[in-house]
């Protein structure tokens, strides 16, 4: 079983943003980076597939030189290899994120037989990089999948609708989009990050394509903050969370 | 003209799909509508209500249940025939997924949770990044502009009026029903109140310190006839199912009560939390962000506040 995870450097940001004088990007400075919820659960089931089956699992992003990080720190937890495609730095569109990810899958001597995706970038949440990837590789593909199975060549997934779940099934080679509770992430262990440093990790350049998704400035929500009432500090204070609860119709 | 995609359950319309109509007939007096399976059909009425002058029902014996690549398929071959200046869909998953199959199909670009929208070469649109605490202002490079409608940047306005219904067959080939839909489960979770349910919803973060801690906030939770609800640090370290995860990876709720104990708030917890009437904070950092979101707010360690508050409960229900 040949897995490939594609997945994506982002900001870890917290409460509030910061944007660069040009308002072009998030100012990251003083923030750290990782990858997207979704595309953590991705590796996870990846390495989880080839623990049981056996196999190779490979990470492919495209990003600026230093998303090596996150791929060393996925490395880590158990892939076998990585891919980076190379950019300047700056975010690509999404035709051209996907037609760079395609081009890279299929100079590929292996043919994953599973290619997972998060099932959307925390960044710029395009929702639509894996469907370009299905359709220029014309593969099938299952979005939003919060569980699955894999045997006798078949993806088994189930993904949640309202209260219910959605159960579906494609043959591999397959492609499958994962959300957040699909799995628990592990941490790396500390013989994991030392051959992380050690593991085949290909470099390759990307060339850019003209944006047909051009992204002109970027502009912070206005917050809606309102500004707690603080009802006082400790034990003392729940006489008057009461009268909170009393007012707005919780308690009688 | 405008063609909006209005997504359906077996006959029963996404509210959000409203929602997109509404988007749309503010920016052209010609909207159009397609549902996908003959099902489709029985939001004829609704669509016509909010604006569409043509529900297009695309149709095929295949087409039983959701199937999003048949779904780019069938509005490949519409746009083909009618050719509208733009498609729309609610920006849902359903609504992003089925229209990225339409972008795929046809090389296009896509533009995704927009929140305005201006049609013109190029188009104009500014669109929600990180769960809508960021926007981006764009232009999309393409005759045929292609875009979801941000959920809550517009509300349904229903105007009277009644779509005409046009049926068509759908030309499928063989990829595009390569997955196949097995059928539905009742959620695996088990009895009590559903998070989206929930009037009261205790809710328990890092701070809480362990899967043990939670024993007081559902305890809580049950007095108030509410349930448990959690952050991500939370289900990421096994301490609670992720079905209690709240936030923009987790669940959205919009409870009368949320009570955040020890969480910091990070603007992906609060994006799943913030519609909650009102919000109490019971956090030891007077600092911590998720104050800024709250009504009120008492600080303190949530393992004395809790059960006094639970006692106090019980105590006033006499
Ligand atoms: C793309 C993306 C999606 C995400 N989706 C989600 C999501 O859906 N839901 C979500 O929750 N997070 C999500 N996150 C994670 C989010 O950024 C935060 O990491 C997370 O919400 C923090 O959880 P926390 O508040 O429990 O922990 P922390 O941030 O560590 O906060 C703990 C808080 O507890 C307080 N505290 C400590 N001890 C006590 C005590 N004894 N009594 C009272 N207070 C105490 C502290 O002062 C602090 O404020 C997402 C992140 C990303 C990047
Ligand atoms: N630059 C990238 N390199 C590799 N994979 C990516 C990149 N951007 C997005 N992806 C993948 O595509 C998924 C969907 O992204 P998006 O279409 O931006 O929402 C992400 O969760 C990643 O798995």
């Amino acid at each position: 079983m040949d897995v490939l995870v594609c997945l994506k450097r982002v900001p870890i940001a917290g409460g509030t943003f910061l944007l660069t004088p040009d308002n072009r990007n998030i100012e990251t400075k003083h923030l750290g980076f990782g990858v997207s919820p979704h595309e953590e659960n991705a590796v996870e089931a990846g390495v989880q597939l080839v623990e049981q089956m056996g196999g190779s699992l490979t990470l492919l992003t495209l990003g600026p030189t230093d998303s090596e990080e996150q791929l060393r720190a996925q490395l880590a937890i158990g892939a076998s290899r990585a891919i980076l495609l190379e950019t300047d730095g700056e975010d690509w569109d999404p035709q051209a994120t996907a037609a760079a990810l395609v081009d890279a899958i299929n100079a590929e001597e292996t043919k994953f037989d599973l290619i997972l995706f998060g099932a959307e970038s925390a960044d710029s949440a395009g929702y639509q990089i894996h469907v370009r990837v299905a359709h220029a590789l014309n593969r099938p593909i299952i979005t939003n999948v919060k569980a699955m199975t894999i045997a006798d060549g078949i993806a088994k997934c189930e993904r949640v609708v309202g209260s219910e779940r959605e159960l579906y099934e494609a043959p591999l080679p397959a492609i499958v989009t994962v959300r957040d509770g699909l799995n628990i992430p592990r941490y790396p262990s500390v013989p994991g990050r030392i051959q992380s440093r050690k593991k085949p990790l290909d470099i390759k350049k990307a060339e850019p394509r003209v944006p047909k998704l051009e992204k002109l400035q970027l502009t912070v929500a206005p917050s809606n903050s309102k500004g707690a009432e603080i009802l006082g500090e400790g034990e003392a204070a729940v006489p008057a969370l009461i009268e909170v609860l009393k007012k707005i119709g919780i308690l009688a | 003209m405008i063609l909006v995609l209005v997504d359906h359950d077996r006959g029963v319309i996404d509210p959000l799909s409203l929602r997109a109509l509404t988007a749309a007939r503010k920016l052209s007096g010609d909207v159009q509508a397609i549902v996908i399976g003959k099902d489709g059909a029985k939001v004829a009425q609704e669509v016509g209500e909010y604006g569409a002058k043509v529900l297009h029902v695309a149709t095929n014996a295949q087409l039983t249940d959701y199937t999003p690549m048949a779904s780019g398929r069938a509005l490949l071959q519409l746009v083909q025939e009618i050719k509208p200046e733009a498609v729309l869909a609610a920006g849902s998953p359903r609504g992003n997924e089925q229209l990225a199959h339409l972008a795929a199909f046809m090389d296009l670009p896509m533009a995704a949770e927009c929140s305005s929208i201006k049609i013109g070469n190029p188009h104009q649109v500014t669109r929600a990044r990180w769960a809508a605490n960021l926007y981006e202002e764009a232009l999309v490079h393409a005759d045929l502009l292609i875009a979801t409608v941000l959920a809550f940047s517009v509300e349904a306005e229903a105007v009277g009026g009644s779509a005409e219904v046009k049926e068509f067959e759908v030309k499928l080939e063989p990829a595009d029903t390569m997955v196949k839909v097995l059928g539905r489960a009742g959620e695996s979770k088990g009895g009590g109140v559903s998070l989206t349910d929930a009037k009261v919803i205790v809710s328990g973060g890092r701070g809480v310190g362990g899967p043990e801690g939670f024993g007081i906030l559902e305890e809580l939770a049950g007095l108030l006839e509410g349930t448990v609800g959690c952050s991500r640090v939370v289900t990421s370290s096994g301490w609670r199912p992720h079905a209690e995860q709240v936030g923009q990876t987790g669940t959205k709720v919009a409870p009368d009560l949320y009570l955040a104990c020890g969480i910091s708030g990070a603007m992906q917890h609060i994006a799943g939390c913030k519609n909650s009437k009102t919000i109490v904070v019971i956090n030891t950092d007077p600092e911590a962000p998720i104050l800024g979101y709250a009504d009120y707010a008492i600080i303190g360690d949530l393992h004395k506040v809790i059960p006094a508050l639970t006692a106090a409960v019980k105590a006033a229900r006499g």
